[in-house]
């Protein structure tokens, strides 16, 4: 009876076990569903004519008739860290004054929620 | 929105003038513009600034100058010829007001001292319809653009050569040559940064003209507008693709700048009309 109870309290336990571990797997697949859906709709945004519209004057890969006015959007994780490329999309005219990049967040072009996702895009870029 | 355009397009930058001092005269600043385009683009002649961005726009020329053995904008000469052949209601017609047609476009725009004013083409032939006892043409494009066309087929040939001469004059060259070089609306860009700058790089598929030789060719067809339209139509594109609220052709701002940039073209040959993408 003893060892029968045993027995019960182990498959419990496993049973838990790999509940609990499936629900992780699933919670981890969720995530990272709504990275790459959060990822497109940054992508989204940066090749908007209306919102970034990135490619007009920066050339990115998978996109088409790049302008050549600002440099190439590659390498960017290893140039910019979060914050520093949120700040340069917001305001671009902290760092040269005179930049003929727009002021994404100063003049309202794209909202703050806008600039991450598109910040978060670029840095996979 | 529209406050923030407004804001945004009333906001103006008087810290850029890197490339021509405030101070300088008109003559010193054409020198240095003169200059800074030689050295950007020294392969080009400067004769063939008056093609505008086909003079450092290899791949699309040869495809602009075979619109230009058919041109797009023949039909709205003949009527502007006609336009300048017709009667008014008082028996006069506009070479009453202008004289020979021939020396008519060069002479645009300058100072009228008088009036303390610019005198463009354009204004020129409504006040003629108005002194007249016409109505005025619409701005922009259609009749306007139309016998622009053809006082501008008529005056090829000749130069560019605006004065600025006086203070008053020089009070005008310096607001066109301030709003040139201001940053405006909601991209905050100023004409300079397209135009000067970074004339020659792509925006998207597309080249940047330079600015030096911008008025040569007007009024132009293009091709994105299915017609003919003039140099201030132009400018009110250009206002609102940088998102901000455009000025009236015809306004002082966009007089201003017109007397600049055509200053800024003297010496290049009057060529209008022309066609454009």
């Amino acid at each position: 009876m003893r060892k029968k109870i045993r027995l019960m309290v182990t498959s419990a336990s496993a049973i838990a076990i790999v509940a609990v571990m499936g629900i992780t797997t699933n919670i981890a697949i969720a995530d990272d569903k709504a990275a790459s859906s959060s990822l497109e709709e940054g992508k989204k945004l940066a090749f908007d004519r209306k919102k970034g519209n990135c490619l007009a004057c920066h050339m990115i890969q998978g996109g088409d008739m790049a302008g050549t006015i600002g440099p190439p959007l590659i390498a960017m994780k290893s140039r910019f860290k979060r914050d520093a490329l949120i700040a340069q999309i917001s305001e671009p005219r902290d760092k040269n004054p005179n930049t003929i990049m727009p002021p994404f967040g100063t003049h309202s072009v794209m909202s703050p929620k806008e600039i991450e996702l598109v910040t978060d895009y670029i840095l996979t870029l | 929105m529209r406050k923030i355009l407004t804001i945004a397009a009333t906001t103006i930058a008087l810290s850029l003038t890197p490339l021509i001092g405030t101070h300088a005269s008109p003559a010193e600043d054409l020198e240095a513009f003169k200059g800074y385009f030689k050295k950007k683009f020294s392969d080009v002649a400067f004769d063939d600034y008056k093609n505008g961005v086909y003079a450092i726009d290899s791949a699309s020329r040869e495809q602009w100058e075979e619109m230009e053995e058919f041109p797009p904008y023949e039909l709205a000469i003949d009527d502007g010829a006609a336009l300048w052949g017709k009667k008014f209601a008082n028996g006069k017609s506009f070479a009453d007001c202008f004289g020979d047609v021939a020396g008519i476009r060069g002479k645009y725009p300058y100072f009228d001292e008088a009036k303390d004013d610019i005198a463009t083409l354009e204004g020129t032939i409504n006040k003629c319809l108005t002194d007249n006892g016409e109505k005025p043409f619409k701005w922009k494009k259609g009749n306007l653009a139309k016998l622009s066309a053809y006082i501008a087929y008529q005056g090829r040939g000749g130069k560019v050569d605006v004065k600025v001469e006086g203070a008053k004059a020089e009070a005008w060259y310096n607001e066109g040559k301030t709003f040139f070089y201001a940053k405006r609306g909601q991209l905050n860009m100023a004409c300079a940064d397209c135009h000067v700058y970074y004339a020659g790089q792509n925006i998207r598929a597309d080249k940047l003209s330079p600015a030096m030789g911008h008025t040569t060719h007007f009024p132009v067809y293009r091709s994105k507008w299915g017609n003919l339209g003039t140099l201030h139509r132009r400018y009110g594109g250009c206002n609102k693709q940088v998102r901000a609220k455009p000025f009236k052709a015809q306004s002082k701002q966009y007089k201003a700048l017109e007397y600049f940039e055509a200053y800024m073209s003297n010496g290049l040959e009057l060529n209008g009309p022309g066609s454009r993408k």
